[in-house]
């Protein structure tokens, strides 16, 4: 089988992996990183975002071999020493979250779009969650959560 | 998906021969939608040839009255390029429609043409600004380009490397997009160009199409009233669960005068 060697949450990984074998699978089966999930498999839930180098991407839609190189974070990434992100923190705060399911992806593509657009209001937010889906359709508290997070990160690097 | 062998060239040249002597191998570019197609079995290739690796596809450049942006370019980048958002808004507002955000820091421009899906928003661009693609042996007419649903003119193991898009005086794309699948139910480019009106439509038919009854009245006058009373003939047009051919129809007009009405 091919091998295949990535950065994830900052420390080098190799595997072998089908040709075929999905990112997320990777993630899953080969490092156990099981924080980030496969909702639908067809590229719609965003359960399985992850960041490819920098980028929210679909981790489902994406082979593990496509990634050779990169540098991948996923949701295990992101709490450093044991403190949360700011956006985890906000999601625990503001409730956003019923199941759980969603809310790797939702976190993933929230510190995304953090990090793109400087000033987020209510109407962008909910335009940028177009790729997540929560089945608990609990947006309201997800909205609200990147909203707070959002000013807090700002209020951080001012 | 069934199994593949997975290749990734560095170079063009190596790429194309990869392909030569792979069988029924395909190329695959951001893959957002090569992967879902073949998780569902829809294809069966022997070999994937990555083009990701091979640099200097992905630049974005305004030269001689247009703007150039490499096949490799990723949908989010020209959503963002300051160039494109200067020089031809209407491209940059279309990128940023594609798909969601997660899709956009993947799928490619050429990726996009060379699939030519009916519903795909890209080739209502290339279509509507009259662009001119360029491949690994030729370039081709935008006009030339899209033959049919899922068809190109492009040959066996031709890679697309690069596609110029005129500025036109004024341009602006408007689409009604499925309300689950987000894909466009209809997509109307219209494009105010040296060469004249142009107006493309996507999502209706089995392939991006040319609205001629309505460049010509365009070209008359410029005005969201010039295609109101327009009918587009049915006849030709998609119908599904989500809509019917004269459904189709009717959203070609009303788009068509919204783009109109946006273009700047």
């Amino acid at each position: 089988m091919p091998g295949v060697s990535m950065t994830v949450n900052g420390k080098a990984v190799t595997g072998e992996v089908e040709a075929r074998t999905l990112l997320v699978h990777f993630l899953r089966e080969n490092l156990r990183l099981t924080g980030t999930h496969v909702g639908c498999d067809t590229s719609q839930c965003g359960a399985c975002v992850v960041h490819l180098n920098g980028k929210a991407v679909k981790s489902c839609t994406l082979l593990a071999l496509q990634a050779e190189g990169s540098q991948v974070t996923t949701i295990k990434g992101l709490a450093k020493n044991g403190h949360l992100h700011p956006v985890q923190a906000a999601f625990k705060e503001h409730h956003g979250l019923q199941c759980g399911f969603c809310t790797p992806g939702m976190i993933m593509t929230a510190v995304d779009m953090i990090r793109r657009i400087p000033d987020l209001d209510e109407t962008i937010i909910r335009q940028q969650l177009e790729g997540n889906l929560c089945r608990c359709t609990g947006y309201q508290n997800i909205v609200k959560a990147i909203h707070a997070a959002s000013l807090e990160m700002k209020g951080a690097r001012a | 998906m069934y199994q593949f062998n997975y290749l990734r060239p560095k170079s063009l040249d190596e790429a194309r021969k990869l392909f030569e002597s792979n069988g029924d191998a395909k190329f695959i570019a951001g893959g957002q939608t090569l992967i879902p197609t073949l998780k569902q079995r829809l294809a069966q290739p022997t070999a994937l040839i990555d083009l990701g690796a091979i640099g200097g596809l992905a630049g974005i450049k305004v030269a001689g009255g247009a703007v150039v942006i490499g096949a490799g370019a990723k949908h989010n980048d020209v959503a963002t390029s300051a160039d494109v958002l200067k020089a031809i808004p209407a491209l940059a507002h279309l990128a940023s429609h594609i798909g969601d955000p997660a899709v956009r820091h993947l799928g490619t421009l050429g990726g996009s043409i060379a699939n030519n899906d009916p519903a795909a928003d890209y080739p209502a661009a290339v279509l509507g600004l009259g662009a001119e693609i360029k491949t690994t042996s030729r370039t081709i007419k935008a006009d030339d380009f899209f033959t049919g649903m899922f068809e190109t003119a492009l040959e066996d193991g031709e890679i697309i490397t690069e596609i110029t898009f005129p500025v036109p005086e004024k341009a602006a794309y408007m689409k009604f997009p499925n309300p689950a699948s987000r894909y466009a139910m209809v997509g109307v480019f219209v494009a105010k160009t040296k060469g004249g009106v142009r107006v493309a439509v996507t999502g209706a038919a089995s392939s991006v199409f040319r609205e001629r009854t309505m460049e010509a009245a365009l070209a008359k006058s410029f005005t969201p009233d010039a295609v109101a009373n327009i009918k587009v003939a049915a006849g030709n047009l998609n119908s599904d669960l989500h809509g019917t051919a004269e459904y189709r129809a009717h959203l070609v007009t009303v788009m068509a005068k919204r783009a109109v009405a946006a273009a700047h």
